[in-house]
């Protein structure tokens, strides 16, 4: 009887050895594939980055490459285009965050449940899967044509709104979700309406997530080209940083009514009209061009963290 | 601990609080709370016990009208608090006499003093003087003040769970209300803290009415004056918490007390 037994385990135990040792080895080959997917994609960023590095730091380094005019003779620089970006970047997200800031609370604490929220919602997301060359046909017949802004950064700036809008509601969405029941519950216990819950209690609460978001947003934003060929034009324009408050002037940095070319459309123009020596100065500026993009991620980790830091102490 | 059982005050004595007259609730179709009929005795500490799901935290929540925020949620009989019917009163001005206290900490995202002065300055001006009292005198009620005089101006959010705990009861308190209700306030707090806060409970009792749910029925015999049973939604005894666990009358009550079943 007992020997039988014994027998009877050992087998268990065989059976056992035999399941650990596929599962393990199940593991290692899922481990592996994994592993070298993920080097792949990895492989396939880094390649990207190299390549454009390799091609146009040299430029982009260059004294005075960030600094002059496209037309200087010595060394055409992309100072203007460098401009026209962060300005027409600000422009969209002075327009684009209270928006999205309003839609997504809206959608979050006060819509009902019923067929027209839903309906928002599909709104929003078939917003953000348009053609970006769709919305800039879109913004070049309403913004430039029938609104009659002309090609112009109010314009430029209200196309890459269209596409910021639905990125940014989105993430504040989520962000507003993700702030835990057990908060809600105080400020409603207190006796708070739900508007001060929503500005005292849920916005402090998501802001460090609001503005890994924005922050974000703003590098999709900064490289988009499509968009703006139709509304914010794509000729270099000339400024005068001399005479900056003379707001009416087609030179006037600060005018929100002349045409603008962003680094990425000045890429696109190069590229399709080449002259001597442009594909020097296409290299350089997508080198920039990167380089920002990277920053502002960069930029949303770190604005993310020291928020979030100062959250929950010291 | 179980020494604090002489601590037990009578509530023959006491002024009646709540009154809850044939009450019940409804989640849509399932019935939550079954004509219940209840007096909370005032500056006493009354436990609700009972198993999951018998309705003890909805009864609870009913109280200060947290129960509105579910959808679908329909109540007939009365609920008066000082003798007026809660229905009729506006909610958001109840929830400032009738404080709450969580199962889990929940600090608003701002700094420990904030935390306490944000009641207060809803529903008035308050100087800085003013300001500096209110803090020191909830947080020392409270049984925090030494251990956060030096960092108030930091986020509540940094404090360890417990401490967290206590800083929501002197947020709780720094609005002066009469009734305090707490959802299982110690369920998700260490040996220790548990401990601190169920003083806590004793003390506040003495001038606040506490209302308290619990899953431990040696916590409700420690700071109840008064104890509640549910069961299935309904109310099934309840009377001064050394008779309740000394002699229990319905067979319901002793099968539970005894861990026939949770």
């Amino acid at each position: 009887m007992a020997s039988e037994k014994i027998v009877a385990s050992q087998g268990r135990s065989a059976e056992l050895d035999a399941h650990v040792r596929r599962i393990d080895s199940q593991d290692k080959v899922a481990t592996g594939v994994l592993t070298v997917i993920v080097g792949l994609v990895m492989l396939l960023v880094v390649a990207i980055i190299v390549y454009i590095l390799a091609r146009g730091a040299g430029r982009a380094l260059a004294p005075g490459f960030l600094t002059n005019p496209y037309n200087n003779e010595e060394l055409p620089g992309i100072l203007y285009q460098l401009w026209d970006s962060f300005y027409m970047l600000i422009v969209t997200l002075v327009i684009s965050v209270p928006i999205s800031l309003g839609a997504a609370i809206f959608l979050v604490e006060y819509a009902p449940d019923n067929w027209v929220t839903s309906a928002a919602k599909t709104a929003i997301e078939t917003l953000s899967s348009l053609p970006s060359i769709v919305v800039g046909m879109f913004g070049s017949l309403f913004f430039v044509v029938t609104l009659g802004w002309g090609i112009s950064i109010l314009a430029g700036a209200c196309a890459l709104t269209m596409f910021n809008i639905p990125i940014l509601v989105r993430t504040i969405q989520q962000a507003l979700e993700d702030v835990p029941r057990s908060q809600r519950d105080a400020a409603l216990a207190m006796g708070l309406t739900r508007w001060e819950t929503t500005i005292n209690v849920l916005l402090p609460a998501a802001m460090p997530a609001i503005v890994t978001g924005i922050v974000l947003s703003a590098g999709r934003v900064f490289g988009e080209a499509a968009a703006l060929i139709f509304t914010a034009g794509s000729a270099p324009a000339r400024l005068n940083f001399a005479n900056p408050f003379n707001f009416m002037s087609p030179t006037c940095p600060f005018n929100i009514f002349r045409p603008a070319c962003s680094l990425a459309v000045y890429i696109w123009r190069l590229t399709s009209e080449p002259t001597a020596g442009s594909t020097e100065i296409v290299w350089g500026t997508a080198t920039v061009l990167l380089a920002c993009v990277l920053l502002f991620n960069l930029l949303a980790r770190l604005l993310g963290k020291l928020l979030s830091r100062r959250l929950t102490a010291e | 601990m179980a020494g604090t059982n002489d601590s037990h005050r009578s509530i023959a004595e006491a002024q009646t609080a709540i009154t809850i007259r044939d009450f019940d609730l409804w989640y849509g179709d399932f019935q939550a709370l079954k004509k219940i009929n209840l007096e909370i005795p005032r500056n006493r500490a009354t436990a609700f016990i009972g198993p999951s799901g018998c309705g003890k935290s909805t009864l609870l929540r009913t109280f200060n009208r947290m129960c509105d925020f579910v959808e679908s949620v329909r109540t007939e009989g009365t609920i008066e608090f000082d003798g007026q019917d809660i229905f009729q009163m506006d909610a958001n001005a109840l929830r400032v006499y009738v404080g709450m206290v969580f199962q889990h900490p929940n600090p608003f995202p701002m700094s420990i003093r904030e935390n306490i002065l944000y009641g207060p300055k809803r529903m008035r001006r308050i100087s800085k003087a003013e300001g500096d009292e209110i803090c020191e005198r909830c947080l020392t009620r409270a049984a925090l003040w030494d251990e956060v005089k030096d960092k108030l101006d930091k986020s509540g959010l940094g404090l360890s769970g417990g401490q967290q705990q206590r800083l929501c009861i002197a947020r709780a308190l720094a609005t002066d209300p009469e009734i305090l209700l707490m959802d299982e306030p110690t369920s998700a707090l260490d040996p220790i803290s548990t401990s601190m806060v169920e003083q806590l409970m004793t003390e506040l009792s003495e001038d606040h009415t506490v209302v308290v749910v619990t899953h431990n029925m040696q916590q409700a015999t420690r700071v109840a004056d008064k104890t509640a049973f549910f069961y299935l939604g309904e109310l099934i005894e309840e009377g001064p918490t050394r008779e309740l666990f000394g002699n229990p009358k319905q067979e319901r009550t002793q099968e539970y007390l005894s861990g026939r079943f949770s």
